[in-house]
């Protein structure tokens, strides 16, 4: 039910595309699948693990690596609030703890309502807006309590909407561009082309070919 | 130290209007230094990268000419740049993918032809949202304005340019780890020898890994040549280069300013720049170039800003971020906010660097909370030595890349500078700086 | 490996000071160890890429800018090197490591499996701190994790080295385990609901430094320093890991794989290493037994021997020798086999005896060929495989091969009817028809071999390995044969590995189990006056195999058959043929361990020892000739079979001559050609290593020091420093071989003519609705062994069928329905698994599964066509 959909398996197809090894597409389109359910599902885990041909254990393995995949589900707003060094001498530990109070949960929680997920983060790179954060992995800051607070009212509202996109939707902007360079070619007028590579390419065709025609 | 005045090299564009879009970039000049490179010979456009002297931005200030001299020849070469920029209070690339993200494509397209790249990927920091939307849209534009793909500008050169966006680990700053992370794997770096990019890097290929800011300054260095670039700066700190302030100044924020020819003491007191230390107060210490850098004191605040000045007195400019810390800073809570940093962000490869830095964030979050014995100091020193022996600057390593030894820096800083502090919250369950922690 | 082992360059480097020497390439780890030094390490091992990841092995190395701390693991020694791996420094780099693991691991030794033998407990002895700084909460885990069915994990006790892990990925080729979260969190992790569903994932409880990875069969079962051990060598197979068989109070614990370096390379699969179990079967055969009125009732040996000598001489004086028949032998040891090889052609004078069931390789081929070693395929540049699945069917073979073309050392070319895992990494390869098996060769030089330019390879010396074997049942063995000689012909200087997959199958048919062979690799036409000479007769004309013997039997012409340790019913390919076959014998006779379909139709019940029961020599699919010991009594009344085969054989008034099974082996290497020089491998004590190949002087012995590294074979060591003898050593040089006093002939393989034709039915054209069958086997089934194996008595599957998509969307079926494959009016359902590597004119079924049993379909007098239906 939370496979992904058909329509995001065909933008996944051409990131693959854009990259020498399938594999290297994992991260890019654990991204967009996170887009979907706002987190990875295992479902969809499945599903990229085929796209790139690794198995499902690697790919939850990697993701659980990276801060920004969850495996869990979130709230529609994950709120990322940074207390490193820059922001934490600018008050950031105060206000993580207004925001706890607000929201009624500490970091790692999702309110009942499923609006807002709250984390502390390390270092945004925001920090000469400290206390900085991120609703979505988009930057607000300075914050202090009441900037916050109306933060958000706003977000609850559905005003911001067009600035802060449901939690995984990360890239709202499509490739235009398939891959355009003709590296068959480019490589077919090198003459120090490496050896390996065209027998692996021959190999992989062979494979390709394997008879299980009717006529057999 | 007066400032100096220049012409402005990566942060010209930053506080125009829509400075990100093409139309803006090609008014501005946009793309004029790769149309000049394609005239030019490969070689010819490294001599001149190695002739501005420019050193890497990414934290290790190698310089890059020299780097790409190293490059082993080879049919299939990569280029990657690291726009991972994680490195607590660094907010430079942040800023340059946001506001000019075709100066960064630029610069990728001018290393990528002196080169000979098969293909180029610019990491960027998955947190970026705007910043990676912007990138796209820019990328997109480039290639229909015929900057990117196959026979640029008609010049025969070909390269196509993926935009990859990380999922959020500090470690993936390493150029190694990023290399991993962009193979679709575990952010775990590899280990140097044999896995230098230059010689085994992307897919096993040799690969130059330059920082995002370091690629930026190319458009301009093509323009102008590499020998007006080195007439800024002094020695091997050539050029410009910016700066993130952060912390307990009166105006945080970025400033590009000359290097070698400008003191922590300008740039945190002119009121162009920092504008002083916040409320007037006094300065306790500052952090010169990152959190893995160790620390500075008010002694140290007539230093230029010159890569060998700083390692000199024991530190490193690193990522190029500095952060202030004014009287009333608690060096135990600043130190132990670190050491958490380290903790959470460890690969997890090594067992110094995984098992040590969670064990020195609890010894240093009991010291903090007030329940620490006296023979924690000594315990968390031990500890620290055990990732990096000797506790000396350039740090020795038992791990297999700097973070681990970069644990120490902040602590090591802290204990040396502030020992009475870390005695009082001993001895007295606490201490009289601002806030809490949790 | 031999070549490799002498083309080696060496460098000096200075261990502590001393100048010693390495060979060039060698990691610092290795050739410290070599000189030894032994530096502690975790993450590395020996058959993986080491990773440098746990920090333990740290040594000072020098360098322009002075001595560094370096992983030993991951850097190579160089010339002039200066390594210190003592100095202060080292010390202290080794005792933080040793400290900050400690941290977070709990110190429940006493109750953990590895205590005992654990290499975190012994380095913390030798190294360790006294007491822990820590004062802080350990990291705590729900526990225990199971991995699969077999394998549990603590995560507390894990140590993060990414040994479990690195095996998944790297060896056996199913990264169904990683690393998950980052930093401290990290663990390591299946995928919620997908378990290392693996043949081989035991291996990863052995080399678990820590106790973190459990077997579940030998959890809390013993303490190592209670365990005894011999190495021996795993029958299961005809690969025929080394292994150390541990017991406790006379009762077999566990397993470990031993690093032998020519065979598995401290690999077992999970069979093999937990299989013994079926000794403890309930349905053992512990007395003899004879029937009576329909019952069978215990009776003495002597009885039961009387009763089959009563048998055999009637069936002799009424029908002469030929009415007798032997099937089976390849669950016999070497010294078992010669025995009845002896008793059935030499005293009995039949040649009615054939160790395989219809569904192997006629072994005058097989002698024929040029044979390979397992290590071979390490220095080939192509292997062409012409096989059954080989995970299913010799595992530790393709865990081998596996690494190498995964690791691209060489080019595949796979032959087979579908899909197999190694089928992704084919250069090149063809799904296999029923009838069209002779294109193989035109297809190889044509498709494959031209176009990677490779056409030398048909003269060139070495560098092309065969594995070739039985590819299904339904495929005519003739056909196989046929193309086998047709590829030797064609390729004179090849070299092949028969993958016959039954445990001794090589040493019964070394030793003359089979129709017109006598011991040590010679024909009957061509020795039989020698060993007529020798013995008290030879059979007078070749005689029959198993499919011709139940023929016989059928038709009248044979009435009295032995099993040797054979379950016909079960393994034969044409199960109506066999229950025919039994229900007419007159007599039936089963020399068995455990009670199966078969012995139901036996008069007399001959109980055999098993396995680690008995102590005698086995031989490989490469011809190697290793001890397999004893490690625990026989139980009950039970006898080695040729302690069986004499007794039988006295009573027919003929002695063997053979006292123990030492005399056996003395006959052996005076008689049998092929093992001509072996005789220290049968006469005594274990310490023979990896064994010798036969014949000796055609195959150089690999010599390499086994390891001997405690963390790799965590028992033999550990038990070691308890006391008892570590017994793993090296490859006996051929030169200390001893020459056979009596030896006159020795082995020639050109007596088998590569060059004789066989002629094989050609195929009946199938309709173009109809399917060509063919069965494939499974490492896992309902057969004896396994089904009386605790661990393994669930592990058979669901009967199904393998089709190409294509067929499965023309029949509308989707994969997991139930279809019905029907031959007249023989009707069998089961399971559609679509593989489209299969070709669409077969139809693959399994074999000897749960619910439906497709060997009902299959007839060897017939081509086996069938239908499918919904
Ligand atoms: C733990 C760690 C984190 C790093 N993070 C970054 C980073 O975020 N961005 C960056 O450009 N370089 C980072 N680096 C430095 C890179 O490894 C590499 O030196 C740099 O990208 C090279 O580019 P440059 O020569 O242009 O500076 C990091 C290094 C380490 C050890
Ligand atoms: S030092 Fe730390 S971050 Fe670096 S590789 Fe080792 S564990 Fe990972
Ligand atoms: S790092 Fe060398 S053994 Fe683990």
């Amino acid at each position: 039910m939370t496979h992904l959909s058909a329509e995001l398996v065909e933008k996944c197809k051409k990131v693959v595309e854009l990259y020498p090894s399938k594999r290297s597409a994992l991260i890019p389109l654990c991204h967009i699948a996170q887009g979907q359910n706002g987190w990875l599902t295992p479902e969809a885990i499945e599903d990229v693990a085929s796209l790139v041909g690794v198995s499902p254990a690697e790919v939850r393995g990697t993701a659980s690596f990276y801060d920004m995949f969850h495996l869990e589900p979130v709230g529609k707003h994950v709120i990322a609030m940074c207390t490193n060094i820059a922001c934490m001498l600018a008050g950031a530990y105060e206000l993580l703890e207004h925001a706890q109070e607000k929201l009624g949960v500490s970091p790692g929680g999702t309110t009942t309502d499923k609006e807002f997920t709250l984390e502390e983060s390390e270092c945004l790179a925001g920090c000469d807006k400290a206390p900085c954060i991120q609703v979505n992995h988009r930057f607000f800051g300075p914050m202090d309590n009441a900037s916050f607070d109306t933060l958000l009212a706003d977000l609850k509202s559905g005003k911001l909407a067009d600035v802060v996109p449901p939690h995984g939707v990360l890239i709202r902007i499509d490739r235009e561009h398939k891959r355009k360079v003709n590296y068959e070619a480019i490589d077919a007028e090198r003459v120090e082309i490496d050896a390996a590579i065209k027998e692996r390419k021959l190999k992989l065709e062979a494979a390709n070919n394997a008879t299980v025609g009717k006529d057999s | 130290m007066a400032l100096t005045t220049f012409e402005k090299i990566v942060s010209k564009r930053l506080k125009l209007e829509n400075s990100y879009t093409l139309e803006q970039y090609l008014a501005t000049g946009g793309y004029d230094g790769l149309k000049k490179a394609l005239q030019m010979n490969p070689e010819d456009v490294s001599a001149e990268v190695m002739d501005a002297s420019l050193l890497g931005r990414g934290g290790a200030g190698f310089p890059a000419g020299r780097k790409w001299s190293m490059l082993k020849p080879s049919p299939v070469r990569y280029l990657v740049v690291n726009g991972d920029e994680s490195e607590p209070a660094t907010f430079k690339d942040h800023e340059l993918v946001e506001r000019d993200p075709h100066q960064i494509i630029e610069g990728t397209l001018i290393a990528s032809y002196a080169l000979g790249a098969r293909q180029a990927f610019i990491f960027c920091r998955g947190e970026f949202a705007l910043g990676l939307e912007r990138l796209e849209a820019a990328l997109n534009e480039a290639y229909a304005y015929g900057a990117v793909g196959s026979d640029i500008f008609n010049s025969g050169f070909s390269i196509d340019l993926v935009i990859h966006p990380g999922a959020g680990a500090y470690i993936c700053g390493e150029e190694t780890a990023l290399l991993e992370s962009l193979e679709g794997k575990r952010g775990y770096p590899r280990i140097k020898p044999p896995y230098f990019p230059a010689v085994i890097g992307l897919y096993g290929m040799p690969t130059v890994v330059n920082n995002m800011e370091t690629v930026s300054n190319l458009p301009w260095i093509v323009l102008n040549g590499g020998k007006a670039f080195a007439s800024l700066g002094e020695g091997s700190s050539a050029g410009s280069r910016l700066f993130a302030l952060s912390g307990h100044v009166n105006r945080p924020g970025w400033y590009e300013i000359e290097m070698a020819k400008t003191t922590f003491r300008d740039l945190i007191e002119n009121p162009e720049l920092g504008g002083g230390v916040r409320n007037g107060r006094k300065l306790k210490a500052f952090i010169p170039g990152g959190v893995s850098a160790p620390w500075f004191g008010p002694d140290e605040m007539d230093l230029p800003l010159s890569q060998d000045a700083v390692a000199q007195k024991g530190s490193m400019l690193g990522s190029g971020s500095v952060v202030v810390m004014d009287e009333t800073t608690c060096p135990v809570r600043a130190a132990w906010r670190i050491s958490k940093f380290f903790s959470r962000e460890s690969c997890g490869q090594c067992t110094p660097c995984r098992e040590g830095s969670g064990w020195i964030e609890r010894i240093m979050h009991r010291i903090e909370m007030g329940l620490g014995r006296e023979e924690d100091i000594e315990l968390v020193l031990d500890a620290c030595d055990n990732i990096a022996p000797g506790l000396t600057w350039p740090p020795k390593q038992t791990t297999i890349c700097v973070l681990g030894p970069s644990i120490p820096s902040s602590i090591h800083s802290a204990i040396t500078m502030f020992r009475d502090d870390f005695l009082t919250h001993i001895k007295e369950g606490g201490c009289s700086y601002d806030g809490k922690i949790n | 490996m031999t070549e490799k082992l002498t083309n080696e360059e060496t460098v000096t480097f200075t261990l502590n000071g001393e100048e010693k020497t390495a060979v060039k390439g060698e990691l610092i780890i290795e050739a410290c160890e070599k000189n030894g030094e032994f530096i502690p390490r975790f993450c590395y091992h020996p058959r993986m890429k080491p990773v440098g990841m746990c920090r333990m092995c740290l040594v000072e190395v020098s360098s322009p800018r002075g001595p560094s701390l370096q992983p030993s693991c991951y850097v190579e020694i160089q010339n002039g090197m200066e390594v210190n791996t003592q100095s202060d420094p080292v010390k202290k780099a080794q005792d933080g490591v040793l400290e900050y693991l400690l941290l977070n691991h709990p110190l429940d030794c006493p109750v953990c499996d590895k205590g005992g033998e654990c290499p975190l407990q012994d380095q913390t002895l030798s190294y360790g701190p006294g007491e822990s700084r820590f004062i802080e909460e350990k990291r705590h885990f729900l526990k225990p994790l199971k991995i699969s069915s077999l394998v549990e994990l603590d995560r507390e006790r894990c140590i993060q080295c990414g040994r479990c892990i690195r095996f998944a990925k790297e060896i056996s080729g199913e990264a169904e385990i990683d690393f998950a979260g980052r930093g401290e969190d990290t663990e390591v992790a299946i995928f919620p609901g997908k378990e290392f569903d693996s043949y081989f994932s035991l291996n990863t409880v052995q080399i678990c430094p820590v106790g973190a990875l459990t077997a579940v069969p030998y959890r809390f079962k013993s303490r190592p320093w209670d365990l005894e051990q011999i190495e021996s060598t795993c029958q299961f197979c005809a690969v025929q890991c080394k292994l150390s068989v541990q017991s406790s109070q006379n009762e077999i614990l566990r397993t470990l794989g031993i690093d032998s370096d020519a065979v598995n390379q401290s690999w077992l699969c999970d069979r093999g290493r937990f299989g013994f179990e079926a000794i403890y079967s309930s349905n053992r055969v512990n007395s003899p037994k004879i029937k009576k009125d329909g019952e069978f009732i215990d009776v003495s040996w002597p009885e039961a021997v009387e009763e089959v000598a009563r048998a055999l001489s009637v069936a002799k004086i009424a029908n002469g020798p030929d009415s007798i028949g032997f099937i089976g032998g390849a669950r016999l040891n070497n010294e078992g086999a010669y025995a009845f090889s002896k008793l059935a052609k030499g005293v009995i004078g039949t040649d009615n005896v054939d160790a395989q069931l219809s569904d192997g390789i006629d072994p005058n081929l097989i002698f024929g060929l040029r044979r390979a070693t397992i290590n071979d395929l390490d220095q080939a540049e192509i292997v062409v495989t012409l096989c059954g699945d080989l995970r299913e069917e010799l595992p530790v073979l393709f865990l081998r091969l596996r690494t190498l073309v995964a690791n691209e050392a060489l080019l595949l070319a796979e032959f087979s009817i579908g899909e197999t895992p190694l089928s992704q990494y084919a250069a090149f390869r063809r799904s296999l028809v029923p009838g069209k098996v002779q294109n193989l060769l035109e297809e190889l030089k044509d498709s494959f071999l031209s176009s990677f330019g490779r056409d030398d390879f048909e003269q060139k010396d070495g560098g092309i390995v065969f594995v070739v074997g039985n590819p299904g049942i339904g495929i005519d063995g003739l056909e196989i044969e046929h193309s086998i000689r047709a590829l030797a012909k064609s390729f004179p200087n090849a070299k092949f590995l028969p993958a016959l997959r039954r445990g001794n199958i090589f040493g019964a048919l070394d030793m003359g189990l089979s129709p017109g062979l006598l011991p040590g690799r010679v024909t009957l036409k061509s020795h039989g006056s020698f060993f007529g000479d020798k013995w008290v007769c030879v059979p007078e004309k070749v005689g029959k195999n198993t499919k011709e013997m139940l023929q016989s039997v059928i038709d009248g012409t044979m009435d009295t058959l032995i099993l040797l340790g054979s379950d016909p019913i079960s393994d034969f390919p044409d199960k109506n043929l066999v229950l025919k076959a039994f229900e007419k014998a007159k007599n039936i006779i089963c020399v068995e361990s455990i009670m199966n379909e078969s012995t139901k139709y036996a008069q007399v019940i001959l109980p055999a020892s098993m396995d680690h029961e008995r102590a005698g020599t086995v031989t490989n699919l490469e011809g190697r000739v290793t001890h397999a010991g004893d490690k625990v009594t026989a139980s009950g009344a039970s006898f080695d079979d040729w302690v069986i085969a004499s007794l039988i054989s006295a009573e027919l008034g003929d002695d063997l001559g053979f006292n123990s099974r030492e005399d056996i082996g003395s006959e052996i290497c005076s008689f049998a050609p092929a093992y001509r020089s072996t005789e220290k491998y049968f006469i005594s004590g274990n310490d023979f290593g990896d064994g010798v190949v036969v014949p000796i002087a055609q195959v150089p012995v690999s010599i390499r020091a086994r390891k001997s590294d405690p963390i790799e074979v965590p028992g033999l060591s550990s038990i070691e420093r308890q006391g008892s003898p570590i017994r793993s050593g090296n490859s006996l040089p051929s030169s200390v071989a001893k020459v056979g006093s009596e030896s006159q002939i020795s082995f020639d393989n050109s007596m088998f003519d590569l060059n004789s034709t066989v002629s094989y039915k050609l195929l009946e054209e199938k309709r173009e609705s109809s399917f060509y069958l063919v069965l494939e086997k499974s490492l896992y089934d309902n057969g004896t062994l396994l089904r009386e194996s605790k661990s393994f008595e669930n592990s058979a599957r669901e009967s199904y069928f393998k089709l190409n998509p294509v067929l499965l969307a023309e029949l509308g079926v989707n994969e997991g329905d139930m279809i019905t494959v029907s031959k007249e009016s023989v009707k069998v359902k089961g399971r559609v698994v679509a593989d489209s590597l299969v070709s669409v004119a077969v139809v693959v079924a399994s074999w000897n599964q749960n619910s439906a049993d497709s060997r009902e379909l299959i007839s060897l007098d017939n081509v086996n066509i069938v239908e499918v239906e919904r």
